[in-house]
């Protein structure tokens, strides 16, 4: 205890701090990337999920297996998958790289799921009309579907991806410097457990809370139909 | 030669069979009402015409063009011609009256956008809605909301037009409105069939009633003979329970 | 990419990946029991208790549920020590995912009690009800059937992303054991493949188990899937 008293001031040097703002910066950036790059793919696989006969029916399997499959892993196995096969595919791939597509390959199975229920709650109607004027497939989801689906939609996509800015402390295994990396690196350097990990559990918290409150923010404002009307208004077509 | 001829068209929802082989024709001009009980397959009838109920088996024939439901492309080409609107409106909750007027004409029919938005402004005023081009639909009352499907779905300069169930959704007070921007249309010479529960309304506009039952046509005729003296028992049975109020 | 995948050393230690499985689910259970009983004292507290206590209960459901469950192990596992508190490292994993589960279960628990509805209360009393058999009849059933699928959902994410935590602190439950193993011939590809199916299977057992319980117990429709 004393020892960590004492400790003190020489880990908020400034050189310890702009390490830790760093660090912070990479975790996320790379939840940022991985999450947009995932949600971008999950409309994909959404969308082929719901394409029509009987052709496609492994396709569809396929999506459905994909969703089922990665929420039943748990995310250090699929980054060490990731990491081992990427390695022996290009073994000069950067680990940011390899974190990134961990991160990706998850957030494709949980935000599938969310752009599936967004679209569900879109009125059957809504696509049967369209169809009855002729619009594509392409054009309904374009036009009609994801404008009207998109409030439903964003609120709890943002909540995944505030949530996972947690879970990607696990890519401090495969040595990506972000902040649990630094964190154990300041450790095995000799300072306090208590103090480094209190640190950072605290950088998480900053980096967390005041985005979970946006996103509980956003949830309120779409979520009345007064919200949702102004938010289809954005998505002029 | 009929201007619609629909000769023993089926479909079926999954083993169901709910068309079990309908057979009826209308003239240019003339105005075909489908009644019958719920479940008797009327509104099924206009979602086959319309390919959005798989049809199974027969022949439909528009001004003289064999319309073919057995893929993709051709459904688009018969879904060219015609023009439905729906019980519960289906207006597209996004986008304004006059987009929703003029989507399709737009990017399906590709038609030159002046010219596209003149037509809609007119059908606007046709319907009694010319001040409500900008609104969203979740502003405007049922029976505007129905105007504006009216007038979506005339945008299309179909050669046909169906309603399907168009006041049923409606506040009594409403239905009224809706009815006489129909009436208008009548009096245009829209070719129409409309499925309805109006029967006072049925009799006044249409040329032709058809009773359907349990997926069958089972008596067709006027308006005045079929309400006053059906034929069959069945038919009977349903307009005296109907028109006894 | 000419990598050629060599299942037999894995098929040789499965017996070990097993253990390892086995360990997973027990480390799942407990720590969701034991998550369960602080979610249902903290949801009490912070719907009934007066504001202090509700503030702390805030405070901590806010602080667990805003940082990395692996950090607040590691504080367990790396901190403690400097102030004399020496666990082994499943008690550090086992009391870190308690602690843990116990704010999410918090959250779950109080929206179940926010779900019961006054007049359902009110129809109990009317039927002349105790206030026993109220909490028995009612309120219970009524909490059960609103929550059981969040619970049931909750259960797997602890199962899976929760236990999994402990192969950084030298836990040999599932991941533990495949990097142990892996980490000796180097087949990290076939182990971490193998153990992917593994979590697969022992969930949809769970999955399964727990959709059957609910329909026993509660009557409700749990999805599997």
């Amino acid at each position: 205890m004393e020892r960590m008293i004492e400790q003190i001031p020489r880990f908020f040097s400034a050189q310890n701090l702009t390490l830790l703002l760093e660090a912070a910066g990479l975790t996320l950036a790379m939840t940022l990337v991985g999450c947009l790059i995932g949600f971008g793919l999950a409309f994909v696989l959404v969308f082929l999920r719901q394409t029509p006969g009987l052709w496609a029916l492994p396709l569809r399997w396929i999506c459905i297996a994909y969703v089922e499959v990665f929420r039943r892993i748990p995310f250090i196995v699929v980054i060490y998958l990731v990491l081992f096969f990427i390695q022996a595919v290009t073994p000069d791939a950067s680990l940011f790289t390899i974190a990134v597509i961990a991160i990706c390959l998850y957030a494709v199975a949980y935000t599938a799921d969310i752009i599936r229920g967004g679209i569900e709650s879109v009125p059957r109607t809504q696509v049967e009309a369209a169809e009855a004027m002729n619009l594509s497939r392409l054009q309904t989801q374009l036009k009609i579907v994801l404008p009207q689906a998109w409030p439903v939609i964003v609120p709890p996509a943002i909540a995944f991806a505030v949530s996972f800015i947690k879970d990607t402390a696990l890519v401090s295994q495969v040595g990506v410097f972000e902040l649990t990396f630094r964190g154990k690196e300041l450790n095995n350097q000799g300072y306090s457990g208590i103090l480094v990990f209190g640190t950072i559990a605290l950088c998480y918290f900053l980096l967390s809370f005041p985005l979970s409150l946006l996103g509980q923010y956003l949830e309120k404002r779409l979520g009345t139909p007064r919200g949702q009307r102004r938010a289809r208004k954005i998505w002029r077509t | 030669m009929a201007h619609l001829a629909v000769n023993d068209v089926r479909a079926k929802y999954g083993a169901l069979e709910v068309l079990k082989g309908i057979s009826f024709s209308i003239e240019k001009g003339e105005i075909a009402a489908l009644v019958g009980p719920s479940g008797s397959g009327k509104s099924t009838v206009l979602r086959a015409l319309m390919g959005l109920t798989p049809v199974t088996g027969g022949h439909v024939a528009l001004a003289g063009d064999q319309l073919d439901y057995s893929n993709a492309k051709s459904v688009r080409a018969a879904r060219d011609r015609m023009a439905i609107v729906f019980q519960q409106y289906n207006l597209f909750q996004n986008m304004t009256v006059m987009q929703n007027l003029t989507l399709a004409p737009l990017k399906i029919k590709r038609w030159p956008r002046a010219e596209v938005e003149s037509e809609a402004r007119r059908l606007l005023g046709l319907v009694g809605l010319g001040d409500k081009a900008d609104a969203y639909s979740d502003q405007l009352s049922g029976g505007q909301q129905q105007r504006v499907a009216l007038a979506r779905a005339l945008a299309l300069k179909p050669q046909i037009l169906l309603l399907d169930e168009v006041t049923s959704a409606l506040d009594p007070e409403l239905v009224n409105e809706v009815l006489d921007a129909v009436g208008k249309l009548a009096a245009e010479g829209m070719t129409m069939i409309i499925v309805s529960h109006e029967m006072a309304f049925v009799r006044e506009v249409a040329d032709k009633v058809i009773f359907m039952d349990g997926g069958q046509i089972v008596e067709s005729g006027e308006p005045a003979a079929l309400f006053d003296s059906p034929r069959t028992d069945r038919a009977r049975d349903f307009f005296s329970k109907i028109l006894r109020h | 990419m000419n990598y050629r995948f060599q299942f037999g050393v894995v098929w040789d230690n499965l017996d070990e990946l097993f253990a390892g499985a086995l360990l997973t689910f027990q480390l799942g259970v407990f720590a969701f029991a034991g998550g369960a009983l602080i979610g249902l004292v903290c949801a009490s507290l912070k719907t009934y208790g007066p504001w202090p206590v509700r503030l702390l209960v805030n405070a901590y459901v806010v602080f667990i549920t805003n940082t990395p469950a692996l950090i607040q192990i590691y504080f367990l596992y790396f901190g403690l020590p400097e102030v004399g508190v020496r666990w082994s490292n499943e008690a550090c994993l086992l009391i870190g995912l308690t602690l843990n589960a116990g704010a999410y279960l918090t959250l779950i628990l109080r929206a179940g009690f926010l779900s019961v509805r006054v007049t359902e209360i009110e129809a109990g009393q009317t039927l002349g009800m105790s206030l026993v058999q109220q909490i028995r009849y009612i309120i219970v059933p009524h909490i059960a059937k609103s929550i059981y699928p969040a619970l049931a959902n909750f259960f797997i994410v602890v199962l899976v992303m929760g236990t999994s935590v402990g192969a950084l602190i030298g836990v040999d439950e599932l991941t533990g054991q495949a990097i142990n193993l892996s980490s000796v011939n180097y087949r990290w590809l076939e182990y971490f493949t193998v153990v992917a199916g593994m979590y697969v299977v022992l969930t949809f057992i769970a999955s399964i188990g727990l959709a059957l319980l609910g329909r026993w117990a509660f009557r409700v429709k749990a999805k599997i899937f």
